[in-house]
């Protein structure tokens, strides 16, 4: 008998009893499902951490101060004072880096008119916004030549601005106080959401670093040194550059620890992704148990179906069926079961797949190489628990199968 | 002729735990081309036995079998079902036909297995149902037929092979007296028209009396070997 009359002979027997052949699948289109839903979520919510770490920045390097150590007592990383904008200027005449702009970082409470909100004000260079890659939604920016003068001028995010101007007045032009320093409003930041820690990113003001030093810190360091190298395979290179100059800048003696701390965002988005996943092996993990629980169900049904069909069997083999022509129908059974259920499985995980992503708005993203392996997966599961059973119908005794009730 | 059937002192031992049991103890017996037969015996008399090596659904212990002119006595179960497929009939007393299945398809049952192409299937399995006078009930379900349309729809089974040999297990235990009456009627017309060897196995002298030859079994042996005299018609 060739594999299409096996196939022919297994459908049939499979139609003959409908609902137990559709109830048997359930546990295979429950599996099936679930490992699409699970990696479709898991890979969306990678690919959205990718992205967020993106738009964190291009090629960023961040340098941050370092320990100190007064007293005996060492400080945590940042409890120096020690860089300083010119360590900004002498990185950026490093060969390999497109952009530097220092950070100064305070949190302040922040007035226009009768509207008042604490926020966080950031005093950064005009390079700031290719940095982050971050565009404005109106106005300017400020420039060299406002940096120069520590011009009273700032640009505010979305949130802040929903914050002091409820009525909606556009905001460019207006007069805002930064911890009683007035500061004209020059433009606005388009919306940039959350950031992938969470914090809500548009929740800020811009102003130069030099007024924010000379008029609100009074401090002649800053906390940070923002640095965009000018590809993703310079990043290391200038990493090393940017460590082994401010070394020799700051006077750092050999084998002494740094007064500064050089990172980039290769390594966090290197954790994310990571992270990311250790969760998606952890979700098809929890699947895949539930695929073969429902290979198990296969099992199990074609188990009984063996018994209740035992007569059936006999007279098979009475006609003139070969032990492993039944076999193979059983196995075929088993096999055509796992395999339609799979595919009901796959249109089921995509349906729940969209419909999660509609409900709770999360990113998803169903990989072609998960739909092909779970099918291909159940398929096998089919006919490995499919196997047993199969056998036992193949060794069953024509005669004592006749008699059977 | 070659004969149809010849057993020569054919013995089967069955092993029920530690003891022996001889269901068959040295049985000759022949059958030739076109004879219609009746196995007659109590239970216990070994015809079921004789029946199930003769049909080789079983091997037996000692003694030869040859089916046709060929040695059946050591052929293992896939040269058995191959025989089966090709060369002989069954009709068991509970018709065993597939629930839930046409009794056209039940009647292409056994073409499926020996490979007929399907558009031939179907032609013989209508001309074979026609014979048997069911031709019109081709679609109806087993659980849509009396007993005795059943037990017609697996004498049409049973000849879809043109088989050599036709075994018919208690084929009218399950019918009333009317039915039965006309179950052995068409096998004596099967046998009389189309020349058709059957071997009816039965406890009942009444129904054993529609064969031209009856054999008795007691004990694992032939006990009676005679033709019909008097035939039930």
């Amino acid at each position: 008998m060739n594999a299409t009359a096996t196939l022919r002979l297994a459908l049939a027997a499979l139609v003959r009893n409908r609902t137990r052949s559709l109830l048997t699948m359930l546990g295979i289109v429950i599996g099936v499902a679930a490992v699409i839903v699970t990696i479709a979520i898991g890979v969306g919510a990678s690919a959205q951490v990718q992205t967020n770490i993106q738009k964190l920045g291009a090629n960023l390097i961040v340098i941050q101060p370092g320990s100190i150590t007064a007293g005996g007592a060492r400080s945590g990383f940042s409890g120096a004072s020690t860089l300083t904008p010119q360590d900004g200027l002498a990185i950026a005449a490093l060969p390999g880096v497109a952009a530097v702009s220092p950070l100064v970082t305070l949190r302040t409470q922040v007035v226009a008119g009768q509207n008042n909100w604490q926020t966080s004000v950031s005093g950064v260079a005009p390079s700031y916004t290719f940095i982050k890659s971050w565009p404005l939604a109106s106005g300017r920016f400020f420039t060299q030549s406002d940096d120069a003068a520590a011009a009273k001028v700032a640009v505010l995010g979305q949130t802040v601005i929903a914050q002091l101007f409820p009525d909606g007045s556009n905001p460019i032009g207006a007069t805002v106080l930064i911890k009683g320093v007035p500061f004209t409003v020059i433009g606005t930041l388009t919306p940039l959401g959350q950031s992938g820690m969470g914090q809500d990113q548009d929740d800020t003001v811009l102003i130069p670093y030099t007024s924010a030093m000379e008029r609100l810190t009074g401090l002649t360091t800053v906390n940070q040194l923002m640095v965009s190298a000018a590809s993703a395979n310079v990043i290391d290179a200038v990493q090393n550059e940017a460590t082994t100059l401010l070394a020799a800048r700051h006077r750092i003696a050999p084998g002494q620890p740094d007064d500064f701390q050089v990172r980039n965002l290769q390594s966090i988005a290197q954790a994310a992704a990571s992270t990311g996943a250790v969760l998606e092996f952890l979700l098809a993990g929890v699947a895949a148990v539930s695929l073969i629980v429902g290979g198990i169900g296969i099992m199990n049904i074609m188990m009984v179906s063996v018994s209740e069909r035992t007569r059936e069997i006999g007279l098979r083999m009475s006609v003139g069926a070969r032990g492993v022509t039944i076999l193979r129908q059983f196995l075929a059974e088993a096999a055509l079961l796992a395999t339609a259920g799979g595919a009901v499985g796959v249109v089921v995980g995509i349906a729940g797949t969209t419909a999660i992503a509609l409900a709770a708005h999360w990113p998803t993203q169903i990989p072609p190489a998960a739909v092909v392996l779970s099918v291909a997966f159940s398929a096998l599961v089919g006919i490995f628990f499919g196997y047993y059973p199969a056998q036992r119908a193949a060794q069953l005794n024509p005669i004592e199968a006749l008699r059977f009730e | 002729m070659t004969p149809v059937v010849a057993v020569r002192d054919l013995r089967k031992v069955y092993q029920l735990g530690d003891t022996e049991v001889a269901a068959l103890r040295g049985v000759d017996l022949t059958i030739e081309p076109g004879e219609f037969i009746a196995v007659m015996g109590p239970s216990g008399s070994g015809k079921s036995t004789f029946m199930h090596i003769v049909g080789l659904l079983d091997a037996p212990t000692a003694g030869t079998y040859a089916f046709e002119g060929t040695d059946a006595s050591n052929l293992d179960a896939d040269a058995r079902a191959d025989i089966r497929s090709r060369r002989l009939g069954f009709v068991f007393q509970a018709y065993n036909l597939l629930p839930r299945t046409s009794a056209l398809e039940n009647v292409e049952l056994p073409m499926v297995y020996s490979g007929v192409p399907e558009a031939e299937r179907r032609r013989i399995a209508l001309e074979k149902m026609e014979i048997v006078g069911i031709a019109h009930l081709a679609k109806h379900h087993p659980n849509q037929m009396s007993g005795g349309q059943q037990q017609r729809v697996a004498i049409a089974r049973s000849l879809v092979n043109n088989p050599g040999l036709i075994l018919a297990d208690e084929p009218t235990g399950a019918l009333d007296t009317a039915t039965s009456l006309e179950v052995m009627r068409l096998f004596a017309r099967l046998n009389a028209e189309a020349g058709i060897t059957i071997m009816l196995v039965t406890h009942e002298p009444d129904i054993a009396a529609h064969a031209r030859r009856t054999v008795a079994f007691r004990d694992g042996l032939v006990v009676g070997d005679a033709p019909n005299r008097e035939r039930a018609a």
